[in-house]
């Protein structure tokens, strides 16, 4: 690791007005990404501004079906919590299944969202729930959020403050763990609600996380896992890698849908 | 057996210190004036190096000295070596490219080293190591030894034309073997890879060097499993220092499976570097560096042919092994793939005709040493999925094919140097399929494809070499050392004792099951021995551990001190209690006269022995005795494993349903230590069959890889509860009748879970490791 000064930020401002303070300054919340990185050398911050001590980014709230995740919380809180089991249980799985309790009591969800690694799990479940990132200057929908690759709307020194979503009627997550790193190979979180069923599908897109329209379609009518027997995913949009081609990756989103409609509850 | 003597499931002394973290490793170690040093690699797989400019690097903060290989050159200091000659078939001596431990004209392979840097932080060190500038001249690379072998390919050696260190073969005549093979009933083809694995020890290697000028003295601490050779090779090959010069010290040790055997660059570097900057310098490698640098295992690729009569009977068994050695000639790469390979190519079956032959290979890849088994994981997964094939290809039961053909007479000359001493395979196959419930897998079968699931059984008969070796035997097949074990057993004068030992525990449990057989001998207490290893200050010239010969080699040196020990005792009890010294029995802590109540307890007779106010005459003071045990043969553990798994078909993803080991181990000191070692050993089989494998970029040689992100480890949820049996036959061999259990686990299970898999799912093309997505592959082939 290069050395780095460390800032500790107690207020959204705070952080905000920090991050001007170096050359090079970075967010940091759990440092579940970054800090590996840095202990890597492959990134070089001069200045890191903590976000885990700013107390108007912790904590779930439950208002009505509107569900509210502070950014600093940690997957540990959101496997946890009894608000997010009864709002929407596929998201708590979907928090157990993150890494080892190490890394779920230090990671947060905002950190996870900004960081967009293409197989992190949180994107598929912010796409799948239409959920609106809450940043310090605005709100952007999901769908305008995740560009591509570790790419987001965000501006440099914006920060995201909370998540939110209206608890879905049913939703279920289903992942297929790389077996080495354990992030999704394939992860594919589906969402029923009023307005529609919405899937979002990790790890395996070659853009990133992304919506799987044909399934959306074909679940919107008969929310079943044989409503997708004949939906297709194109190996070409697909990832390939050492862990997996492109066409078993588009095997498993198919999969993986399937058993998220499944256990939908 | 006593609670605490041989036979008894005593909890580690060891492992309080580690459970606690009070271990002391060499990273823990701590001298005035320490600095700190960090390598500067190669990041190409092949280049040439034009220049290297340091200045930039001399002026970073923190910095003492920037070294490169040119000035190890001019120093003297010696070439890395690889210490088992092997000759070719025609005669010739293996061809062995210079190793430099810093390159200053070549680098090889990605991490070769090519300067380094000494300053007063780990972090200061990386800074300036990045500002080190190589000018490199890039050459073309090749990965794969099979493509290395053919024309055209980069050339990595002078001395080695067309990448090729030798070829090599044993056993019977190629001619008599085709001749067998032409006249064969059936004969099973099959194409056998043996995945590289990269060994990944808790502990990274580290060093740190100590130069006294006041003295001319070195001291190195470092991650060895055997200080002595270090210090002998490092002294007598690279020139470091004379041997009363160099003190190695290997202190605790978190793990080594074959990795830390080996005299790496970095602790000769930083024993040269102590003497150069005028300052100790430590140097601990880290994960990624572990990935590049630690010799990795396997990297097989063979072609066999099994062929049998019309009674199912081998006739004949024919190998064809490209073994890749990577950039360099590791300590011990020529034995690997030769005398600890294709001699157990006769596993536990009758072949009468056996030819193999081997063929070493360059390659711009992390060199390739013995990992945990060291050749006999490659044998027994050839012989056992090429026999589970033809089982399959004859229609036969896999059991019977291998029942029939079972070595029953003991000893048995196989034609492939080794004679088996002892063994019951027909025991640890029928304890096994037992335990396993074989005849049932058909009912668990049907019901497992109720649920959608496809579920295979498997089996692997293994026979492994241990307890190496006899010296004059393996000096004739071209080791340059001998291959016995050394023990002293200092009695004190209040009767507690010291055992020196040449082996060396990094995880096997030598204080405690050492300790079993002294107290096993005297009754005294296991807490009133104590085991001194790994200082080669305090112990004498020994061999280390590995190939699983601490049991039956080290452990037989301390028997032999113990003789010694004991006779002496005997003579100063008798000399004490005015009886004749055949009366006299040592046991429960006393010396007794037998038949009669007269005693003397042990610690008066240790007492007496430095006293020496009343010893008999002409007796020389002191109760220490030293051993150098030598082996008369291998030893010849054995075993069956037997595996069951449920594949998911829409994923490809193997559940290992069960895993039953039965193995003969010889006689046992410490069962729960035993059963670790195998529990171990099939985890990590285990990694090798289903989640392991070094992968290179075949064009630039880049290790693909490098991290945990990317090379998968088996993790506690991957295995299931192994089931552990012992079918002992004692080892005629040496005085405890010990065979050896290190490497067991690593050995068998392989094949065993490839064999369950392939039966899971009808194909048997598959290659380790068994990724999901490989057998998905192999499911949608096969259908
Ligand atoms: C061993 C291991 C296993 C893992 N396994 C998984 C897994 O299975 N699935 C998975 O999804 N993830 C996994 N992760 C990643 C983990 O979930 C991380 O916690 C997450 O990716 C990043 O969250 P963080 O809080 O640690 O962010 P940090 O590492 O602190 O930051 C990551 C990036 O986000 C930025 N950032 C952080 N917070 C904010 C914010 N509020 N606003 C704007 N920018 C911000 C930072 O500047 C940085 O660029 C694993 C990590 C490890 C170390």
């Amino acid at each position: 690791m290069y050395a780095t000064n460390y800032h500790r930020a107690f207020s959204v401002a705070d952080a905000v007005r920090l991050k001007g303070s170096g050359d090079e300054t970075k967010y940091v919340s759990g440092g579940m990404t970054l800090i590996p990185t840095m202990k890597q050398r492959l990134a070089a911050p001069s200045d890191l501004v903590d976000l885990r001590h700013v107390a108007e980014m912790k904590g779930i709230t439950v208002s009505g079906a509107t569900v509210r995740i502070g950014a600093a919380t940690t997957h540990a809180e959101v496997a946890s919590s009894a608000e997010i089991k009864a709002a929407c249980p596929a998201l708590s799985h979907l928090a157990s299944l993150i890494g080892d309790p190490h890394v779920r009591h230090m990671g947060t969800v905002g950190g996870s969202v900004a960081n967009n690694d293409p197989a992190a799990d949180y994107p598929s479940a912010m796409l799948a729930l239409g959920a609106t990132i809450v940043t310090d200057r605005r709100r952007i929908v999901a769908d305008d959020f995740f560009t591509g690759l570790f790419e987001t709307a965000l501006h440099d020194d914006e920060i995201i403050v909370a998540v939110e979503f209206e608890a879905p009627e049913k939703a279920g997550y289903s992942k297929f763990p790389n077996p080495a790193s354990r992030y999704a190979m394939t992860g594919v979180f589906v969402a029923k609600s009023a307005g529609g069923v919405r899937v979002g599908v990790t790890g395996a897109g070659s853009d990133g996380v992304f919506r799987h329209s044909g399934m959306e379609q074909a679940l919107a009518g008969n929310f079943s896992p044989d409503a997708l027997s004949g939906v297709t995913t194109d190996p070409a949009d697909m990832l390939s890698d050492l862990h997996g081609s492109a066409e078993y990756r588009a095997n498993l989103v198919n999969v993986m849908a399937r058993r998220a409609v499944a256990a939908a509850t | 057996m006593g609670v605490e003597g041989i036979g008894a499931r005593v909890a580690r002394k060891e492992d309080k210190r580690f459970l606690t973290g009070k271990g002391r490793y060499t990273d823990d170690m701590v001298v005035p004036g320490m600095k700190y040093a960090a390598f500067v690699r190669s990041p190409h797989a092949h280049a040439k190096i034009k220049s290297i400019d340091v200045s930039a690097a001399e002026r970073m903060p923190g910095v003492i000295a920037v070294l490169n290989g040119k000035q190890m050159l001019d120093d003297g200091i010696g070439n890395l070596i690889c210490g088992w000659m092997i000759h070719s078939k025609d005669g010739s001596p293996m061809k062995m490219g210079a190793w430099r431990p810093i390159a200053h004209e070549t680098v090889r392979y990605v991490g070769d080293a090519v300067a380094v840097v000494v300053a007063d932080s780990v972090g200061e060190a990386r800074d300036a190591a990045e500002q080190v500038v190589v000018d490199y001249e890039e050459l073309p690379a090749v990965t794969d030894a099979a493509t290395a072998l053919t024309a055209g390919q980069p050339q990595l050696h002078p001395e080695a034309a067309g990448n090729l260190i030798y070829d090599w073969a044993i056993g019977t005549s190629e001619a008599e073997t085709d001749a067998a093979i032409a006249a064969a009933a059936h004969v099973t083809e099959m194409t056998i890879l043996n995945n590289r694995l990269a060994p990944n020890p808790m502990e990274p290697r580290a060093a740190l060097g100590v130069y006294d000028s006041a003295e001319d003295h070195y001291t190195c601490y470092t991650t060895s499993q055997n200080p002595h050779v270090a210090r002998l090779v490092m002294s007598a090959f690279y020139n470091v220092a004379p041997e009363n010069k160099l003190r190695v010290i290997a202190p605790d040790v978190g793990g080594g499976f074959g990795s830390k055997i080996f005299i790496y660059p970095e602790e000769i570097v930083c024993l040269w570097a102590s003497r150069r900057a005028g300052v100790p310098v430590k140097w601990t490698s880290d994960r990624t560096e572990a990935f590049l640098t630690d010799a990795h295992g396997r990297d097989h690729r063979s072609t066999v042919k099994m062929a049998f009569d019309k009674d199912n009977r081998i006739t004949a068994l024919k190998v064809d092994t490209i073994a890749n050695f990577g950039a360099y000639m590791s300590l011990f790469s020529s034995s690997v793939p030769t005398y600890l390979y294709a001699t157990l190519l006769s596993g536990q079956y009758a072949i009468p005709a056996i030819h193999a032959n081997v063929r070493a290979v360059y390659t711009n890849t992390t060199p390739v040493d013995a990992y945990r088994g060291a050749g006999r994981p490659e044998a027994t997964y050839l012989l056992e999925r090429t026999i589970e094939t033809a089982a399959r290809e004859l229609g036969v039961s896999p059991a019977e094919l291998r029942r029939k053909n079972f070595i029953r007479s003991f000893p048995y000359q196989t034609p492939v140097i080794m004679n088996y001493d002892a063994g019951n395979y027909e025991a640890s196959l029928e304890a096994s399929m037992k335990q396993a419930d074989w005849a049932g897998f058909a009912a668990r079968k049907a019901e497992a494809e109720k649920r959608g699931k496809k579920r295979g059984i498997g089996m692997s008969c293994y026979i492994e070499a241990c307890g190496i070796a006899p010296s004059a035997a393996v000096g004739s097949l071209g080791a340059g050392v001998g291959l016995w074990e050394s023990a002293e057993v200092r009695v004190n004068a209040v009767g507690t004792i010291e055992v020196l030992t040449g082996s060396h525990s990094h995880g096997q449990g030598h204080e405690t099951t050492f300790a079993q057989l002294v107290a096993d001998r005297f009754g005294v207490p296991i807490d009133s021995v104590s085991v001194v290893h790994g200082d080669t200050d305090k112990v004498q010239m020994g061999m280390g551990t590995y190939g699983s010969r601490s049991g039956a080699v080290g452990m037989s040196a301390i028997v032999k001190a113990l003789d010694k020990v004991e006779a002496k005792a005997k003579k100063i009890a008798a000399h004490l209690m005015e009886a004749d010294e055949s009366d006299i029995v040592i046991e429960n802590g006393e010396a007794k006269v037998a038949g009669t109540d007269k005693t003397v307890p042990w610690f008066q007779v240790a007492l007496a022995a430095y006293t020496a106010h009343n010893l008999p005459g002409g007796m020389e003071p002191g109760l220490k005795e030293g051993a150098f045990y030598d082996p008369t043969n291998f030893t010849f553990p054995a075993g069956c494993y037997i595996c069951e798994v449920e594949i998911d078909p829409e994923t490809g993803k193997t559940d290992i349903i069960q895993f039953v080991a039965a193995d003969d181990f010889g006689n046992i000191i410490n069962p729960m230590i035993v059963e670790g070692q195998v529990h171990g050993g099939i985890a990590q089989g285990i990694g090798q069959a289903l989640l392991e494998g070094v992968h290179y970029d075949a064009q630039s040689g880049q290790l693909l890889t490098a991290s945990y992100m990317d090379y998968a480890m088996p993790r506690a949820d991957d295995l299931p509860s192994f089931q552990v049996s012992h079918q002992n036959t004692p080892c005629p061999g040496n005085p405890l009748g010990i065979k050896g259990c290190g490497e067991a686990g690593a050995i068998g299970s392989p094949p065993a879970l490839i064999n369950a898999i392939t039966d899971a799912i009808g194909n048997n093309d598959l290659s380790m490791p068994a990724t999901p997505q490989k057998v998905w592959a192999a499911i949608h082939a096969a259908h």
